[in-house]
């Protein structure tokens, strides 16, 4: 059965669309990753045109995270004190992102610095994560028992501006989620994603967050980023397909739900160890499109009416 | 003769009269000599569940001939890009605009154009994709400008704009013709110009051009308009919408 989306103008299997909103909210739900990563270039990939995926997706992951962060609320899994923290320092990051973002399109190559960066960022996160998580599953299948200490006392711990995080069972200086938010918000910016791929390896190893708490958290934060990036594209470039978001929003809190349960089943471990796989895997896969010949060496830059 | 004038250019400055004459044009098509032809629908309206349409076009000659049926969508500006390889990675080095290209193209005639036309009619009246005048925005060497025509002509006939393969026109008798017009769903939206020619010794003859909308209607041209007219609103709508959305679907499991 087809539907027609009156921005993107075509018309695509409304099944196709659901499977595809489930499957990203699945793992939006599972890892707290908002999953825009991987939704825009899917829907590419089925026929939606470049501009109108990236600003659709953006309008769907407001919705799934909010969902998402309602079933992680009930289960006690948000660290609202944390979100708001992080959150201001991501949108005046993504202030200084924007400009940055407009000063590349101008020097140009702007989508080739993104792929660098994401290949760079996702890669050495990647290695890192499953390294550690390897080591830790290790440790856990030797000892058995023997409780892991929450995180390593280093230089960030000396920093003034001490808050008590409950939720994260955390007492650190509240510079150093300001800190990581500003530099995610520049980074989403850039790269024009929800951040929650890079915030979620962050929170773990950087502040020393539980796990468990970590994506309705992560959520809780892309829910206004992506609000923000929606609000923007449509005011901007227009190219936001209310209809379509709507479509994969009904698909995706199906997934989330699904998603969310089957995450809090998971280790701590596990999930660390599977997310890792999918940040290296996003990487080998952007490394390896930018070195592929391409099949068709032209494109379609941009039509005017 | 200055009073004639005068209420000559009385009756066309009177929007009623020009009114008058465009819902003429628009419902009588323009009768050429020796031809008549009109479509079964003069308005394609794109629906929620618009999967493409097909449009008749019938007609009559007055006498034999040869029948060709051009179908061109409004003219749009394209940019087309080239990458290149440098350091080991393919990037985006060339880009080349095109300021006119019809936003679809589709061709049907009652024999192979190549037996009935001249080359040089064919050229003249663009008939074939490979006759389309695109004109690039800068100037470049003409290598490069058909290289990145040759792309452009092979990415909309990938998507389906371009038609590349020629619809059949069909004789009934020795006068009265008809042909079908597929319209995919990604088709673009707009005023569609359906140009009929006569053609006989190889040379056309007669002509007649009759104008085809295709326009959103309905929840989703409501949409599409809201977007452009009230942007921010749009946006916030849209975000809205998605974060209600959101919490109802997480109403049902509750407790669960």
């Amino acid at each position: 059965m087809d539907i027609y989306l009156p921005i993107a103008e075509v018309s695509l299997d409304l099944f196709v669309l659901l499977g595809l909103g489930a499957a990203v909210g699945f793992l939006s739900g599972v890892f707290g990753v908002g999953g825009g990563f991987l939704l825009t270039p899917l829907l590419i990939f089925i026929g939606v045109p470049p501009t109108v995926a990236v600003a659709s997706s953006a309008n769907q992951l407001v919705g799934a995270s909010v969902s998402g962060v309602i079933s992680h609320w009930r289960r006690g899994n948000v660290d609202f004190k944390m979100g708001s923290v992080l959150l201001a320092g991501g949108l005046a990051g993504s202030v200084l992102g924007v400009w940055i973002f407009t000063l590349l399109k101008r020097l140009g190559q702007v989508e080739l610095t993104i792929s660098i960066c994401y290949v760079l960022l996702l890669g050495t996160l990647g290695g890192l994560m499953i390294i550690e998580s390897i080591r830790s599953m290790l440790r856990l299948h030797q000892s058995g028992a023997g409780r892991r200490r929450l995180h390593q006392h280093n230089w960030m711990h000396g920093l003034p501006l001490k808050a008590r995080f409950r939720r994260s069972r955390l007492y650190i200086s509240a510079l150093l989620p300001i800190g990581l938010g500003f530099v995610i918000g520049v980074f989403s910016a850039i790269l024009g994603i929800g951040g929650g791929f890079i915030m979620v390896p962050a929170m773990i190893y950087m502040l020393g967050m539980p796990t468990s708490v970590v994506p309705g958290t992560s959520l809780l934060q892309i829910i206004f980023v992506a609000a923000n990036v929606t609000v923007l594209q449509a005011y901007t470039n227009r190219t936001v397909d209310a209809v379509l978001a709507l479509v994969l929003l009904v698909g995706g809190v199906v997934g989330a739900r699904i998603g969310s349960r089957f995450g809090t089943r998971l280790r701590g471990e596990q999930l660390r160890f599977l997310l890792a796989m999918m940040v290296l895997a996003v990487a080998a896969k952007l490394a390896f499109d930018m070195t592929v010949p391409p099949a068709d060496l032209y494109s379609i830059a941009s039509e005017k009416g | 003769m200055s009073v004639r004038h005068a209420s000559i250019s009385e009756k066309l400055a009177c929007p009623n009269y020009v009114l008058i004459a465009v819902l003429l044009f628009w419902a009588l098509p323009a009768q050429a000599q020796g031809l008549a032809a009109d479509l079964t629908s003069h308005l394609i309206a794109i629906t929620t569940g618009f999967t493409g349409v097909s449009v008749v076009l019938f007609g009559a000659t007055d006498g034999p001939g040869d029948i060709v049926v051009a179908v061109r969508g409004p003219e749009r500006e394209m940019t087309i890009r080239r990458k290149n390889r440098v350091a080991g990675i393919w990037v985006n080095t060339d880009e080349l605009t095109f300021v006119n290209v019809p936003s679809f193209y589709a061709v049907a005639a009652s024999h192979p154009i190549d037996g009935i036309l001249s080359p040089a009619a064919s050229a003249f009246y663009r008939l074939g994709i490979a006759n389309l005048k695109l004109e690039a925005e800068t100037p470049a060497q003409s290598v490069v400008v058909d290289a990145f025509r040759a792309a452009l002509e092979r990415i909309q006939q990938q998507t389906g704009l371009f038609v590349s393969r020629i619809g059949k026109v069909d004789f009934l008798g020795e006068r009265l013709f008809r042909t079908t017009i597929a319209f995919p769903s990604n088709v673009p939206t707009g005023t569609y110009l359906v140009e009929v020619f006569l053609v006989r010794d190889k040379d056309v003859v007669s002509g007649q051009t009759t104008p085809l909308v295709v326009s959103k209607v309905g929840v989703d041209a409501a949409v599409f308009e809201f977007s452009g007219r009230q942007p921010g609103f749009y946006g916030a709508i849209a975000v809205l919408t998605a974060v209600v959305a959101g919490w109802l679907a997480s109403l049902p499991f509750r407790g669960a």
